[in-house]
């Protein structure tokens, strides 16, 4: 299949006084044409640098990457015209209303100010701007300032649209809004580059996604694939006292694949939560634990997180 | 003819935001005039002083005066930038295919535009006290001023495209104009000054622009010193620009 995004070695190093960070530390992406790609990672991990360089706006320090059949390093000015970019800023001027905000857009992109009037407006009902098109952005809701935002990432219609953190901020609606907005780029064609720290938006939205960790790519796939390559199931327990003790008791265990502290609690990770669960409960017994919550669920991509990067992604996002 | 429309559309965008903003309108004309009621009634008394240039207290001053407003006009614009910084319009503005030459030059030809129609309105409301210079020399005047403008203006830009943050910008802005503006004799002619700060002045390029506004001001349009002045700032102003278009295109983490 097509990649609209293929990179190979992608680095970038900043230096301050000090000493030089190297944020992102050699990254191999293969994003399809077409398909709803995120991008995962803790705030710090490298992802925001990642999709700046993809966009052209920060150049790398090393490695190659095709963006849009383009060769990053050479023809920006070609990427520019195929993709869109949608910051986590947003990037609409609260002076300016939202529909000269994207007749202004489209002109920078080209348009005739015929054509970018017209593309303007069919945004405007697209996003359901309507009733706030003529007003100053600054006086715009959450929701629709990001609608605003998408809206002006759109207005070439670009093969390729970048999302830094969308729903980052928004109430549940908007969030929701967001997301069936995404799903109707991706039913037209679009192919949809986004980062996140929400897991669930991912496990919701995405047909893969990468999760980044310190610069690295620690693990790529379809979300099921990453959860199904973690365990069968994931056993959450909490015993009176010392978590330790009981995850030194359980950790040797042969049914156990992996076990971990996480929040107060013990995490293990199972093939079998059935078969598990009666084993646990009785070795917490015979050591004298007195257990005090037990649950079982399938693994989310929270749980693919921990195990691979070894810390909770909700702390970390906090 | 693409960094033209570009241009074009960056200054629309940023002229537009000025002229739909009656505060800034109000307050762009009353500079000037402020310059004139509050400064002008001390020129009467001073031009008597021994050492005075010779040519009219008015004559004296306002040249001086077009020069500071060029260059304090133009030396605040960076505040405007760093919010858009904030708001996230300039790495939007990046990441389409415009033209970098085109963000700054655009935005700076505005600011270059409303210090223009300040010098002129400083400039006509001086005639009535006194003051006396041919239309020509008007003309060259304000090309003069406008140069100062787009020079400081692009230096502005890269600095707060540079510095990311007002408290860093601010600071910078204010203490390097400061010293530049006394250095080049825009509040009295450096003929008053003694030697060795003449030979300080001798190295900003910013009093060479106030001696050409000066002799233009003597009706001396065919001085050396004008052609000089004016080659320098058109020099200065195309670096400044350069610089300022290098920051544009320059990633900013």
């Amino acid at each position: 299949m097509e990649e609209v995004i293929n990179t190979k070695g992608l680095r970038r190093v900043f230096k301050t006084r000090a000493r030089a960070v190297e944020a992102v530390a050699g990254v191999d992406l293969h994003v399809r044409a077409g398909e709803i790609f995120g991008f995962l990672g803790p705030n710090g991990a490298g992802k925001t640098t990642t999709l700046r360089m993809l966009a052209t706006l920060l150049p790398p320090s090393g490695g190659s990457a095709t963006v849009a059949g383009c060769n990053l390093l050479t023809q920006p000015d070609r990427i520019r015209e195929r993709i869109g970019y949608v910051g986590q800023a947003g990037g609409s001027d609260r002076e300016i209303t939202g529909r000269r905000e994207l007749e202004f857009q489209g002109r920078l992109y080209g348009q005739s100010s015929a054509a970018a009037r017209k593309r303007a407006a069919e945004l405007i009902t697209m996003l359901e701007l309507e009733a706030c098109a003529d007003r100053k952005s600054g006086t715009y809701s959450g929701g629709q300032k990001r609608r605003l935002d998408i809206g002006l990432g759109l207005v070439h219609d670009p093969q390729l649209l970048f999302l830094d953190e969308p729903t980052t901020g928004l109430d549940p609606q908007s969030r929701a809004r967001v997301w069936d907005e995404v799903r109707r780029m991706h039913d037209r064609g679009t192919t949809v580059f986004l980062t996140t720290h929400y897991l669930d938006e991912a496990d919701a939205l995405c047909d893969r996604v990468a999760i980044i960790d310190y610069g690295k790519i620690v693990a790529e796939g379809t979300p099921e694939e990453l959860k199904r390559a973690v365990a069968g199931d994931v056993v959450t327990l909490a015993v009176a006292g010392d978590q330790q003790r009981a995850l030194d008791l359980l950790e040797d265990q042969p049914f156990v694949r992996e076990a971990t502290l996480d929040e107060g609690s013990v995490l293990l990770y199972v093939d079998r939560g059935e078969v598990a669960m009666p084993a646990i409960l009785r070795l917490l017994d015979g050591a004298g634990l007195t257990l005090m919550t037990i649950g079982l669920h399938r693994p989310s991509l929270d749980d693919v997180f921990l195990r691979q990067t070894g810390r909770s992604l909700r702390e970390t996002a906090a | 003819m693409k960094l033209a429309r570009d241009t074009g559309l960056v200054f629309g965008r940023y002229f537009g935001l000025f002229i739909r903003n009656p505060a800034w309108v109000a307050l762009g004309v009353l500079q000037p005039v402020i310059y004139l009621v509050l400064f002008g009634p001390l020129l009467k008394s001073i031009s008597s002083v021994q050492g005075f240039p010779p040519g009219g207290a008015y004559n004296v001053f306002v040249p001086g005066l077009l020069v500071q407003l060029g260059m304090f006009g133009a030396a605040g614009v960076g505040f405007s930038l760093i919010a858009e910084l904030r708001a996230g319009v300039i790495e939007r503005l990046r990441v389409t295919p415009v033209s970098r030459v085109a963000l700054l030059l655009g935005r700076a030809l505005r600011d270059m535009l409303s210090i223009v129609v300040q010098s002129l309105i400083l400039i006509l409301l001086s005639l009535p006290f006194g003051l006396s210079i041919h239309p020509i020399g008007v003309v060259i005047t304000l090309g003069l001023i406008a140069l100062i403008g787009l020079m400081t203006a692009s230096i502005a830009y890269a600095l707060a495209l540079w510095a990311r943050d007002e408290n860093t910008y601010a600071p910078i802005i204010f203490t390097s104009t400061l010293p530049i503006l006394l250095l080049s004799g825009v509040l009295l002619p450096l003929g008053l000054a003694p030697q060795w700060l003449r030979n300080v002045a001798a190295l900003n390029p910013l009093s060479y622009a106030v001696d050409a506004a000066r002799a233009v001001f003597r009706d001396h349009l065919s001085d050396p010193s004008v052609t000089k002045g004016v080659a320098i700032m058109l020099v200065l102003s195309i670096v400044a620009i350069a610089i300022g278009a290098r920051s544009f295109g320059r990633a900013v983490a």
